[in-house]
């Protein structure tokens, strides 16, 4: 996505402060517009404010949360990954085959993740080895991989998932507390980490900012770039199991249109568009605080 | 290099013709005049789409926007209709609406230097919602549309529909705008190279203002011709063809990275999706294969060009250049 940005990349005179403010700012505003929100609907509707209400809306954005948290790391990297929605729906056709087939619930589960990891290594195979255009290659495998489960499928859908399969999409860890938020909230713990406490975190914001530079100080960018498409394919065969438990069946058009609201997602929650120093570059920066009210407020 | 494109379009029209025998050899009623029209015919609005969208990306910009712009032209085309405006006002009513629009994206991304996927992913959310806020998500259906205004379309001059013809008007008028105006240099020039452009005098956001309204003005008319032709107007129609038209001037050469490309290509890239559409009822293939087959044309397109422009000897720093 670098390519996009015409203006080309400005170094600003002081690094820190101003846009560091900035972000704070943002999130702050995140927050804030959370509050108000929170506190509206409240007045609105006596029953908002009921701990079930507030669990079940959480169904809304786990799913997708979870792929936004990798989809951050891709774009801050510089990348794009537009195929998520159809990795589910490839993932849940994968898992439905292995249902009729007579696996179990651990293998389904199994199936479900390594079909989101192998999408996300084509992805990461096409972009980082052959050097084609993220965006190009993922609207290309986004109808490739649904295209996949509309032949597979048809017309048709996979029913009747084990009993012992539902607990992903709507079992509940303790009393209001879903499964899916305990997922969420620990894989955003994860991201948090691998994001801003490794160095493989810092390898990212190297490789966003500057590719070349990122190179020459030793970061192996063509490997961080796949490691991160296997990411966003593995969270989105989690959110495939996730979803595909929860509706409790598949259909080819399971998830369609969720790569943009993920983006969206994305770049409400972590990226400051009018603030910082004029030019916007493309590695979007989402600082610590980001990651829990950008999915908050979709 | 003029010559390298040459050869990439001869060798998609090449691709595209085998397909078409391929086809006919078994069989032959596709490649009667008149299918071949009708193909034609039902690739118009994906051609006309497809060339707004190169000028778009020649200029290393993106235009999502432009299926909901043309919903929302294509809306409005049909409220004017319903309230007896005459069809020409009509016509440059969806122009201007479209034209401006995209003027919307265009404005952002120029005067406030928000990166174009960014921007016309917002709008087009915005001019999705902008038909529902219009309409309550009610349909406009052909009984509460005028003949006239569905029969424009259809009207056949020398055994072409209307519609075929203003797609050719199209290709003409942007096959002379790209190669053979200060403007359309200034798209190569500004995808190319920035930069050099600033220098050579050349204003890189006016440039992309202007690609975005001109994309805009293509998909407003669109938007009547499509809402016309299949009579009907709603809040979800065409949903999901930004990616079909990104996906013909990828299909057809145009260079993502920008600066590269041609109206040819994108006529051809979107003829090429076109056929494949039309043919898989033909040949008795179930068309929920039709996905499948544009994906993989679409990797192939990206790593074909991708070799092709690499044998340039564009690249410098080698090792360096994994960027």
């Amino acid at each position: 996505m670098t390519q996009l940005s015409p203006q080309g990349r400005t170094i600003p005179d002081r690094l820190q402060s101003p846009l560091t403010r900035g972000l704070r700012s943002w999130e702050a505003l995140l927050v804030l517009v959370f509050v108000v929100i929170f506190t509206l609907n409240s007045f609105a509707s006596p029953y908002f404010l009921n701990a079930w209400n507030l669990s079940d809306a959480t169904f809304n954005f786990t799913e997708k949360a979870m792929i936004a948290f990798a989809m951050a790391m891709l774009i801050i990297a510089g990348e794009i990954d537009l195929s998520v929605a159809s990795i589910i729906a490839l993932a849940s056709t994968a898992m439905g085959i292995a249902m009729t087939a007579g696996a179990g619930t651990p293998v389904l589960v199994l199936v479900g993740l390594m079909t989101g990891l192998i999408c996300g290594a084509v992805n990461g195979g096409l972009v980082a080895g052959l050097k084609l255009p993220s965006i190009v290659v993922t609207i290309g495998t986004m109808s490739l991989f649904r295209g996949l489960s509309f032949i597979i499928l048809g017309d048709q859908a996979f029913n009747g998932y084990p009993k012992s399969f539902a607990f992903f999409g709507q079992g509940y860890v303790f009393w209001v507390i879903s499964f899916e938020l305990v997922l969420f909230a620990v894989s955003a713990l994860a991201f948090f980490a691998l994001l801003h406490r490794t160095n493989f975190g810092r390898a990212v914001y190297a490789i966003g900012n500057n590719p070349t530079a990122a190179l020459f100080s030793g970061i192996r960018v063509d490997r961080v770039r796949f490691i991160l498409f296997l990411l966003t394919g593995l969270m989105s065969g989690i959110a495939a199991v996730c979803l595909t438990s929860r509706l409790g069946s598949t259909r080819p058009s399971i998830a369609t249109g969720m790569e943009l609201e993920v983006v969206t997602m994305v770049v409400l929650g972590g990226v400051n568009i009018l603030g910082g120093s004029g030019t916007i570059p493309w590695c979007w920066r989402l600082s610590s605080s980001g990651l829990s009210p950008l999915a908050l407020v979709c | 290099m003029s010559g390298l494109l040459k050869s990439r379009e001869t060798l998609l029209a090449l691709a595209i013709f085998v397909m078409t025998l391929g086809i006919a050899a078994r069989f032959p009623a596709f490649v009667t005049p008149g299918n071949l029209a009708n193909v034609f015919n039902d690739t118009a609005p994906l051609m006309i789409l497809a060339i707004g969208q190169m000028v778009v990306i020649l200029t290393k910009c993106i235009d999502l926007s432009v299926a909901a712009n043309l919903a929302l032209t294509g809306m409005v085309a049909a409220l004017l209709n319903g309230a007896g405006v005459p069809l020409p006002l009509i016509l440059l009513g969806v122009v201007a609406l479209g034209a401006a629009l995209g003027a919307v994206n265009g404005l952002l991304v120029w005067k406030v230097g928000i990166p174009s996927i960014v921007v016309t992913l917002g709008t087009m959310t915005i001019y999705r919602g902008v038909i529902f806020l219009m309409t309550d998500g009610k349909w406009i259906n052909a009984h509460e549309m005028t003949d006239g205004f569905k029969a424009l379309p259809r009207g056949a001059i020398i055994g072409l529909p209307v519609m075929s013809w203003i797609a050719l008007a199209v290709i003409g008028i942007f096959a002379v705008v790209v190669t053979r105006t200060a403007l359309g240099r200034a798209f190569f020039a500004v995808g190319g190279n920035a930069h050099a452009a600033v220098y050579t005098g050349i204003s890189v956001g006016r440039t992309q203002f202007a690609a975005f309204v001109i994309s805009g003005a293509l998909a407003g008319l669109t938007g009547y011709l499509w809402v016309a032709r299949y009579a009907v107007a709603y809040v979800d129609i065409a949903g999901g063809f930004e990616l079909d038209v990104v996906a013909a001037c990828v299909i057809g050469g145009i260079s993502i990275a920008g600066g590269i490309g041609s109206v040819g290509g994108a006529v051809l890239g979107a003829l090429f999706l076109g056929v494949i559409k039309n043919a898989l009822p033909v040949i008795g293939i179930s068309p929920f294969w039709q996905m499948a087959i544009s994906g993989t044309a679409i990797l192939l397109a990206v790593a074909f060009n991708a070799s092709q422009s690499r044998e340039k000897g564009r690249i410098i720093l080698k090792s360096a250049e994994s960027a």
